[in-house]
C-alpha cells in the first residue's frame, strides 16, 4: 500500500524529467527512444529527505539528473521484499532503465539477483558490501565507502571538544560495518586521549525516532557529552542532543542546521563519485565495475565543515590525519588491538589496511567501547 | 555533570515514562470513547500519523506550535468522522473500515508532508518541575509537557463524564445496547458517529505530541505504531480512563528501560529489554483472560465481544 502514492510521485517525476512531458512520457514506453540516452533507476528503501542514507543517495540521483542525456527514475519506500522486484521489474521494461542503483541492503539477496538473472543486460549496482566474485552474476555488483575514515576524524575532533571523556554511539543493528564506525569513533577519540571511553547503545533498527531520542536522553544523564550514531535518518538524535545541551557529530548527511550550536562536523556519503563512475562506464560501453570501494581519497565519502565549537587544536590534529588518508597511507586498525573482552583481535606488528576484506567482516568492539555485540 | 550509575535506570524509566507516554495517553482516551459507543476505530495510527503531520505543518506555518495542536484535532476529528459515517452503512464491518483508514491516514499524511520533512517548526513548549534538584538529570527528566497534564486532566474528567453526566450515560448504553438506546429514543448512529470522531480529534492531538514535543520533528518513520498500540492499551485497561492513565505510563516507562539498561553498561539482551512493552501486554492478558466469562468492563455492543 504504501508504494500508492510514491508511485504516482514516480511518474510526476518522469514526466518532470523529460524536457518535453508528453513526448518524454511516451518515450519510456518506447526503448528504441530510450536508447539513445541513458536511463538510470534508484530504488531507496525510505523517504528521499531523510536527513540521512536515503538523503545521501539522492543528493547523488539529483545531481545525475542535472548531466545532459541522463534520464533518472526514482522510487522511495520500497520494502526489502518482492515489492522491490516489482519495481525493478517496471523501471526496466516500463522505463528502459539499464542502471539501476537498488541502494538497501536487504535488496540484494534474493531480489536483486533474481531481477539479474532475468535481465542479463541490465547493470545492477547495489549499495553495501555484498557482491562475491564467482559467486553472483557478472552484470550485478556491490559500492560501499570506507566510511569508518571519517567517523575516526569524528573521534579525533569528539575527544578534543568531551570534557567528561565519556563519549556514546548510537547504532541500529550490530553489524559489522555498524561496529567498525563505532570501532574508528572511539578509537579517534583515543588517539586524542587514550582514558576516553565510549558507550554503544542498540536500538534494534534502523529507523525508531522515538527509541533513538531516549537512547540520546539516557546517554546525557550518563554524562555522555558527545555522541555519533548509525542509523538511518540522525535527525532526531542529533535534535535531542542540541536540546540537551551536548555535541554531536553527524553520520550519512550534513545535520549541521539542526544542531547550530553542538555539531561539531559529520562523516558524509559522496555517492556522485560512484554515480559517476557507472553512467560513464554505462555510456561508453565499458565492462561493469563489479567491486567498487572507496574512501576520502577516493572521493567516495568526505567531512562536514567544522562546527563553531570545535577548538583549533582539533582541527589542526583531524586536519592533519585527514592530509595522511587522503594520501592513502594511514592505516586505523593495526596491531598490537585488543578487543574490550581483552582478546587480542589483531597481533603486533599486523597493519589492516582499508581496502582488507577481513574488516568487512568485523563482529567485536575495541577495548574501551562499553557494549556488546 | 555529576554521575549518576545506577540511579539512570529509575530516573531514565521514569523520564521515559513522562516523555513517551503522552500519544499512548491521548490515542487511548480517544479509542475509549470510541469503544463505550459500541465501534472500534482501528484506524487510529491512520489518525496519529495524519494529526503528526497537520500539525508539524500548520505549527511551521503560522508560527504557533498550539495552532498546530488544534489542526491535528481538527484532522483527527474529520478521519475519525468519516470511519464514523462508513460504519453507520449497514453491513460495514468497522474492523475492516479501521484498517483501510488506517492505511490512508499514513499514505496521506505522507503524501502531504513531504514539504515539511526538512523544515523546523517551532515545538511546543515545557514546563519545569525539577527546579528543586541539583542534578541536571533530574531536572532534565521532570521537563513535562503541558499536553501531558491536560492528559491527566482529560482522563479524571472522561472517568467522571463517563459515570455522572447525561451524554456519558448516552454514550455507555449506545455502547451495552443499542436495542434499549433506541427504545429511549436515542439515534444510535448519531451517537457513534460522534464518538468516533471525538476519538479522532484525541488522537490527532496525541499525534501532534509526537511532531511538536517529543522527538519533536515530522518525518515518515516518526511513528512506531503507538496508534495501534493504544488501541490494546484501551482493552488492556478495561475500558476504563484512569487506568489508560496507568497503561500509558506504563508503556513509556517500559520503552526507555532499553535504552537506560544499556547506557549503564547492561549490554547484553537488549532486544529483550526493547521488547519489554509488548511482553508485558502478552503477560497481563494471559493473566487477565478467561473462557468462562466476557472481559470485565466490555462494552456490550463491541464487535469483538460479541
Amino acid at each position: 500500500m504504501t508504494a500508492r502514492p510514491t508511485d504516482l510521485s514516480r511518474r510526476n517525476m518522469i514526466k518532470g524529467a523529460a524536457a518535453v512531458a508528453a513526448t518524454g512520457a511516451m518515450g519510456g514506453w518506447i526503448p528504441a527512444f530510450a536508447q539513445s540516452k541513458l536511463t538510470v533507476g534508484v530504488i531507496y528503501v525510505g523517504p528521499r529527505d531523510d536527513y540521512g542514507y536515503n538523503q545521501a543517495q539522492a543528493q547523488a540521483a539529483a545531481a545525475l539528473k542535472k548531466m545532459p542525456g541522463i534520464k533518472v527514475v526514482e522510487q522511495e519506500k520500497v520494502p526489502e521484499t518482492t515489492d522491490v522486484q516489482k519495481t525493478m521489474g517496471s523501471m526496466i521494461e516500463q522505463d528502459g532503465v539499464t542502471l539501476l542503483f537498488p541502494t538497501s541492503f536487504g535488496y540484494f539477496d534474493p531480489h536483486m539477483l533474481r531481477m539479474a538473472e532475468k535481465y542479463p543486460k541490465v547493470r545492477f549496482a547495489h549499495c553495501g558490501g555484498m557482491w562475491t566474485s564467482g559467486k553472483h552474476p557478472a552484470n550485478t555488483g556491490s559500492y560501499f565507502g570506507y566510511i569508518d575514515e571519517c567517523q575516526y576524524l569524528n573521534g579525533i575532533v569528539a575527544g578534543y571538544a568531551s570534557k567528561t571523556k565519556k563519549i556514546g554511539f548510537i547504532a541500529a543493528k550490530p553489524i559489522p560495518q555498524v561496529l567498525r564506525n563505532c570501532n574508528a569513533f572511539l578509537m579517534g577519540a583515543r588517539s586524542v586521549d587514550p582514558k576516553i571511553t565510549c558507550q554503544l547503545i542498540v536500538t534494534g533498527d534502523w529507523s525508531l525516532p522515538v527509541k533513538e531520542a531516549e537512547a540520546t536522553n539516557s546517554m546525557v544523564d550518563q554524562g555522555i557529552d558527545v555522541i555519533t550514531s548509525h542509523v538511518d535518518s540522525p535527525k532526531v538524535l542529533i535534535e535531542t542532543a542540541e536540546k540537551r545541551g551536548i555535541f554531536s557529530c553527524g553520520y550519512h548527511a550534513n545535520q549541521s542546521a539542526l544542531a547550530p550550536k553542538g555539531y561539531l562536523t559529520g562523516a558524509e556519503w559522496n555517492w556522485l563519485t560512484v554515480y559517476e563512475q557507472h553512467v560513464k562506464d554505462a555510456i561508453a560501453g565499458a565492462p561493469f565495475k563489479n567491486f567498487v570501494r572507496g574512501g576520502l581519497k577516493e572521493g567516495f565519502v568526505k567531512m562536514s565543515p567544522y562546527g563553531k565549537a570545535v577548538p583549533d587544536a582539533a582541527k589542526k590534529k583531524a586536519d592533519a590525519t585527514k592530509a595522511a588518508m587522503m594520501k592513502g597511507d594511514y592505516v586505523i586498525f593495526k596491531g598490537p588491538l585488543k578487543d574490550n573482552t581483552g582478546k587480542e583481535v589483531i597481533p603486533a606488528g599486523k597493519s589492516l589496511v582499508q581496502t582488507d576484506p577481513v574488516l568487512e567482516q568485523m563482529n567485536y568492539l575495541v577495548e574501551g567501547v562499553v557494549g556488546k555485540v | 555533570m555529576t554521575e549518576l550509575g545506577w540511579w539512570g535506570v529509575p530516573l531514565g524509566v521514569l523520564g521515559g515514562a513522562l516523555r513517551v507516554s503522552t500519544p499512548f495517553l491521548f490515542v487511548s482516551l480517544g479509542e475509549c470513547i470510541t469503544e463505550k459507543s459500541g465501534r472500534i476505530n482501528l484506524g487510529l495510527e491512520g489518525i496519529l500519523v495524519m494529526g503528526a503531520m497537520a500539525g508539524y505543518a500548520v505549527s511551521y506555518i503560522t508560527g504557533n506550535p498550539w495552532f498546530g495542536v488544534l489542526a491535528a484535532g481538527i484532522a483527527g476529528f474529520f478521519l475519525g468522522l468519516l470511519h464514523g459515517l462508513i460504519c453507520n452503512l449497514p453491513k460495514v464491518n468497522d474492523i475492516a473500515v479501521g484498517i483501510g483508514l488506517m492505511l490512508f491516514g499514513t499514505g496521506f499524511a505522507f503524501f502531504l508532508g513531504k514539504p515539511y520533512v526538512q523544515p523546523k517548526a517551532p515545538n511546543l513548549p515545557s514546563l519545569s518541575f525539577g527546579a528543586w534538584a541539583d542534578a541536571p538529570q533530574v531536572q532534565a527528566a521532570l521537563q513535562v509537557s503541558p499536553l501531558f497534564l491536560i492528559g491527566i486532566a482529560l482522563a479524571l474528567f472522561l472517568a467522571w463524564a463517563f459515570r455522572n453526566t447525561r451524554w456519558g450515560l448516552v454514550v455507555r448504553m449506545v455502547g451495552d445496547s443499542s436495542d434499549a438506546a433506541r427504545a429511549m429514543g436515542y439515534n444510535v448512529n448519531v451517537v457513534r458517529t460522534l464518538a468516533t470522531a471525538a476519538g479522532g480529534f484525541l488522537a490527532g492531538i496525541g499525534g501532534s505530541f509526537l511532531s511538536l514535543y517529543y522527538p519533536g520533528s515530522w518525518s515518515e518513520g516518526l511513528s512506531s505504531g503507538q496508534g495501534l498500540m493504544a488501541v490494546a492499551l484501551v482493552i488492556f485497561a478495561r475500558w476504563n480512563p484512569v487506568h489508560c492513565f496507568y497503561a500509558a505510563l506504563l508503556f513509556g516507562g517500559a520503552g526507555s528501560l532499553g535504552p537506560a539498561l544499556q547506557s549503564v553498561g547492561i549490554t547484553s539482551g537488549y532486544y529483550l529489554y526493547n521488547a519489554a512493552p509488548y511482553v508485558l501486554t502478552l503477560a497481563i492478558m494471559i493473566a487477565t483472560c478467561s473462557t468462562r466469562r466476557t472481559l470485565a468492563g466490555a462494552p456490550g455492543e463491541l464487535s469483538i465481544v460479541r
